[in-house]
Order: structure tokens, then C-alpha cells, then sequence
């Protein structure tokens, strides 16, 4: 199949396109521009809208409104804009409402810099707004897996009439591979047919909204998205990298998945039996792929961009079966699979 | 492992380092490998150098970004400067003899080649092939691609506005080629 070169986000917004995103609001921040101008070249010419609005916050309440009519669109930021963006996730959530949000993170808290990071996770996976809510979280390792992740955060986001985030970094953004494009989804019209709002003519009418002030409906609301959320755990994905003979299994998502891969082949070459596990998608977390390695005694280092963050989910899946150190590579350096030589060998030789 | 190289390719802004980079990463997907490229943007793109990094493999590229290269394309002296000392032992060095002194090329350690880039260009008369003359020279000291995978690439990497220039981007490539040569020893 033939190959195009293209930045990561070109593939996410070639992603967002080829799985049916007909809207497109946002903001600019560095460095995720590429996906607004793209965006901005390609939608008009096939009968979409491109906004480029006046705020962050105008946006994504912009993607609650195309959601509620039941229009497959997306927002993106990097860290600080998707901050911005959180009181309307929440509502989004509250509301039931399919949406896809792309955070191409960057060095923080504040204004940080715009290298790379894995700052946002806990805003990301935890819900940066208020209320019991979950969004569904995808991180890409490569540029093609951004262009399918990206197809499969719509996907879900209808299937399960949630937000979903597809989280990048300034590395996952900026760098450019070959990516091989699928077939572009034509969405069913009827898949939002039952809810979305498009003028109830002679049928009963129809709201949207997260506002529940009668007795009781409240907590059916939040019990109702916890089946849902319970249902997503079906939706767990990761990768694993030579786990099978490992004494140590590295987790490490995203960009510093990738590059952990590269130190990983160079130990096996100097005979140290180390693995990874990459989770693919962070909510809903592969706990029980942990799980099922903990079970058979491997030993556990978490190495993240940022000073520990996805190493608590990594822990409450290893639930003191195993315990699980952590390597955090600070923000503002770039990092290389050198950085993580030491820290792995460290924790290999560190025998209970 | 049967096919696999890294380099980081530095100049100052404006030489075009970001273009050979591309045109290298794109001749690779053209030829079936895998291939990573990444650019440092930023401050660094205004003044000083600007840099990019390509990783080609005839399996999945792990890191994007390589802290100790195979190789180094060095356009000019600042680059140079700071990325020879991070080449591995026995790495390959190309650079620039038109603006750097061949006395620095770290000669011994790494495997140094110079390629007059800036007078060859001059002489196809647009000094603006310098970088291109600097890849043609690399692609033919390290085999990693065919030179006609690269010339075959560069419509897809250069700009629409600037295809008349093909032709003269594709002899500037042929000409870095037969321009390069093997630095003897150090200070030769």
C-alpha cells in the first residue's frame, strides 16, 4: 500500500477526517498548529466547518454544541488550552454528548515551554473538570498510530456517547513518518438519530443538558454513567515488547514508550531480560495485563515524562502483588534512550 | 539487525537542513524502510543552529531522538562544533569544507568526510544546492539509500513554486557524489 509522509498531527487531523469529523473548532497554541491548518485547508472544500473561535473555551463548547447535533467534530490544544477546555468536558460528560478532544501536551504547570512532556496525564485520566466522570484516553507511539487512534477516539466517542482524548506530545506532534491511510468511515446517519437535537418537528422535543434538580434523577444519572464506563473497560488496549522472559517490565506510554523500546533492545543485547508494556489506552487502563504479569513474578519500573504520575494507576492494578519503582525524566529535556539505561539496570540489580 | 542508520544533520537556519532531512527520510519510505524524522523548532530555528534528526530501519524505529548518532551532516562550523563530539566511536562525519576548517573534524575517532558544498553549488550556479550537494554527498559515503531514490523524492519534498528547480536540485545531488572525499588523517 502506498505510504505519505506526514507530521503527527497532519495524521491526526487526516484521522479526524478519514473517520467522518465534518467539525473543527479551535485555538492556537504551539505545537499542535499543523492540525488547524490542515483543517482549515481541507474542510471547507468537502462541506464541513473549520472555526478558528476567540477563546479555547469557545471552541470546546462549540464541540458540545456540533455533539449535540449529533456531528462528529473535534477540538485540540496543547496543556495550557486544554485547561481551558475542562468545565465543558465535564458538562460534555454530564451530557452525554460524543466528542474528540486532541491534547498535543507541552512542558508545564503554567505556561512550562512547548517541548515535550507527560505533565497532563493525571488531568487527562483522572477528569481535569468537576463531577464523577470519565473520558475515554488514547495516547499514540508513532505517527501512524496517531492517524488511527485518532479514527478510533470518534469511534468510541459515538459508541459510548462520551468525550474522548486522544494525548500526544510535543514529539508525537512534531515528528514525521510514513503512514499508510484507511478507507475514510462514512458514519451511519441514524447513529446519533435517537438523541441529538435537529428540530423535533411533529415528535415529542427533545433536551439536552446536565442540569438533573428532580429527586433521585442525579444519582440515576451518575449510576447510569458508571455502566457506561464499566462497559468501556472493554476498550482496553497496550502493547508488549518482549515481556515474555522478562525479569523487568518497563511501562511507559506515549513517545517514551517508544524510546524506552530502543534502550530495552540495546540491555537485551548486553543480556539484561527487561520487557515493556505500553498502554495504549490510559482510561480505561490495561491493569489486568499488569495483573496477569505480576502473577508470574516480574518486577516493575514505570518511566514517565514527568515525576510520577501513570506509576500510581501502575500501582493499584499491581495491588502489593508487585511492587512497581519509578524513573521521572523532568520536562524541558528532550528525552533519548540513553537517559534510561541507567535507571533500568538500576532497578534490575535491585534484588528484594 | 541488517539496515539501520541515525544522523542528525545541522546548519544554521536557512541552509536548508530541515529540506535534506525530509528528502532523506522520504527516499527511505520510497525505498520500503522505516523511517523517523524529527526537527528541533523553537529559538533554536532563529540564529544559531537548527538541527533534525532521521532514523532509518529495515525494522520498527524505536527513539525518534538520538542522543549519540551514527552519523552527522554538519553544514557549518557551529554545528560541527557541538555534534562531532557526540557521534559514536568509528561514526561517519560529513561536513562542509566550503565553511568549516577540516584542522576540527575529529579524524581518528569517526570516519570524516569533507564535501566542499557551497563551491560546488556556486559553480551550478545557485549556492542555494549547498545542502543538497552535502545529502548527495552523504547518501553516496554511507549507501543507506540509491542517489535515484532521493532525486525521485525531491517532488514530493520541495514546494510546488519551486519546481523549475528540480532539475538543478537533482544535479546538485549527482554532484555532491563526485565531489566528496575521505579526510586522510587529522589536519589533513
Amino acid at each position: 500500500m502506498s505510504r505519505i509522509f506526514v507530521k503527527g498531527n497532519e495524521a491526526i487531523a487526516r484521522g479526524a477526517l478519514d473517520a467522518g469529523c465534518r467539525c473543527y473548532f479551535g485555538y492556537p497554541i504551539t505545537p499542535q498548529n499543523e492540525i488547524p491548518e490542515y483543517m482549515s485547508r481541507v474542510l471547507p472544500g468537502i462541506g464541513g466547518q473549520f472555526v478558528q473561535a476567540e477563546s479555547e473555551i469557545a471552541a470546546v463548547n462549540m464541540l458540545l454544541g456540533a455533539g449535540a447535533c449529533g456531528v462528529r467534530a473535534m477540538t485540540s490544544s496543547s496543556s495550557p488550552g486544554i485547561s481551558l477546555k475542562q468545565e465543558a468536558i465535564s458538562y460534555m460528560a454530564g451530557s452525554d454528548l460524543p466528542g474528540v478532544i486532541v491534547n498535543i501536551s507541552r512542558g508545564g504547570p503554567g505556561l512550562g515551554d512547548i517541548g515535550p512532556s507527560q505533565g497532563d496525564y493525571f488531568q487527562a485520566v483522572k477528569g481535569g473538570g468537576h463531577g464523577d466522570y470519565r473520558q475515554l484516553v488514547l495516547a499514540p507511539a508513532s505517527v501512524q498510530e496517531a492517524y488511527d487512534l485518532t479514527m478510533l477516539a470518534f469511534e468510541l466517542a459515538f459508541a459510548y456517547r462520551n468525550p474522548v482524548m486522544v494525548l500526544g506530545d510535543a514529539i508525537i506532534g512534531q515528528m514525521m513518518e510514513p503512514i499508510s491511510q484507511r478507507e475514510p468511515v462514512h458514519p451511519d446517519p441514524d447513529e446519533s438519530g435517537s438523541w441529538r437535537l435537529e428540530g423535533s418537528g411533529e415528535r415529542k422535543p427533545r433536551v439536552i443538558k446536565s442540569l438533573r434538580l428532580a429527586e433521585g434523577s442525579l444519582g440515576d444519572h451518575n449510576l447510569h454513567l458508571q455502566e457506561k464506563y464499566e462497559k468501556a473497560r472493554r476498550e482496553c488496549r497496550h502493547e508488549e515488547f518482549l515481556t515474555q522472559d522478562a525479569e523487568l517490565v518497563v511501562v511507559a506510554f506515549g513517545s517514551i514508550g517508544r524510546i524506552v523500546k530502543s534502550t530495552i533492545r540495546r540491555l537485551r543485547q548486553e543480556g539484561y531480560r527487561v520487557g515493556l508494556l505500553r498502554p495504549v489506552s490510559l482510561y480505561p487502563f490495561p491493569s489486568s495485563a499488569l495483573q496477569e504479569l505480576a502473577g508470574q513474578g516480574r518486577r516493575f519500573l514505570t518511566i514517565e515524562h514527568n515525576l510520577g504520575q501513570m506509576v500510581e494507576d501502575v500501582r493499584l492494578a499491581l495491588c502489593g502483588q508487585a511492587r512497581c519503582g519509578v524513573y521521572g525524566h523532568l520536562p524541558g529535556n528532550l528525552p533519548t534512550p540513553d537517559d534510561f539505561e541507567e535507571p533500568i539496570v538500576k532497578a534490575m540489580k535491585e534484588r528484594k | 539487525m541488517s539496515v539501520y542508520q541515525d544522523v542528525i544533520i545541522a546548519g544554521f537556519g536557512g541552509q536548508g537542513v530541515m529540506i535534506m532531512g525530509s528528502l532523506l527520510a522520504v527516499a527511505a519510505m520510497e525505498s520500503d524502510l522505516q523511517v523517523t524524522y524529527i526537527p528541533v523548532y523553537g529559538p533554536e530555528m532563529r540564529g544559531g543552529t537548527a538541527n533534525c534528526t532521521v532514523v532509518i530501519s529495515d525494522e520498527e524505529v524505536g527513539s525518534p531522538i538520538i542522543k549519540r548518532p551514527l552519523s552527522l551532516m554538519a553544514m557549518n562550523r557551529p554545528s560541527l562544533e557541538k555534534f562531532q563530539p557526540r557521534v559514536k566511536d568509528k561514526g561517519l562525519v560529513v561536513f562542509n569544507s566550503s565553511l568549516v576548517d577540516a584542522r576540527l573534524a575529529d579524524n581518528g575517532r569517526v570516519e570524516v568526510y569533507k564535501v566542499p558544498a557551497n563551491d560546488i553549488a556556486a559553480d551550478l550556479g545557485n549556492i542555494r544546492m549547498a545542502n543538497m550537494v552535502a545529502l548527495g554527498a552523504y547518501v553516496r559515503v554511507t549507501g543507506i539509500v540509491e542517489l535515484k531514490a532521493v532525486q525521485h523524492s525531491l517532488e514530493k519534498v520541495i514546494p510546488q513554486r519551486y519546481h523549475h528547480l528540480l532539475p538543478l536540485n537533482s544535479r546538485a545531488l549527482e554532484a555532491g557524489t563526485e565531489g566528496v572525499s575521505r579526510c586522510q588523517k587529522t589536519g589533513v
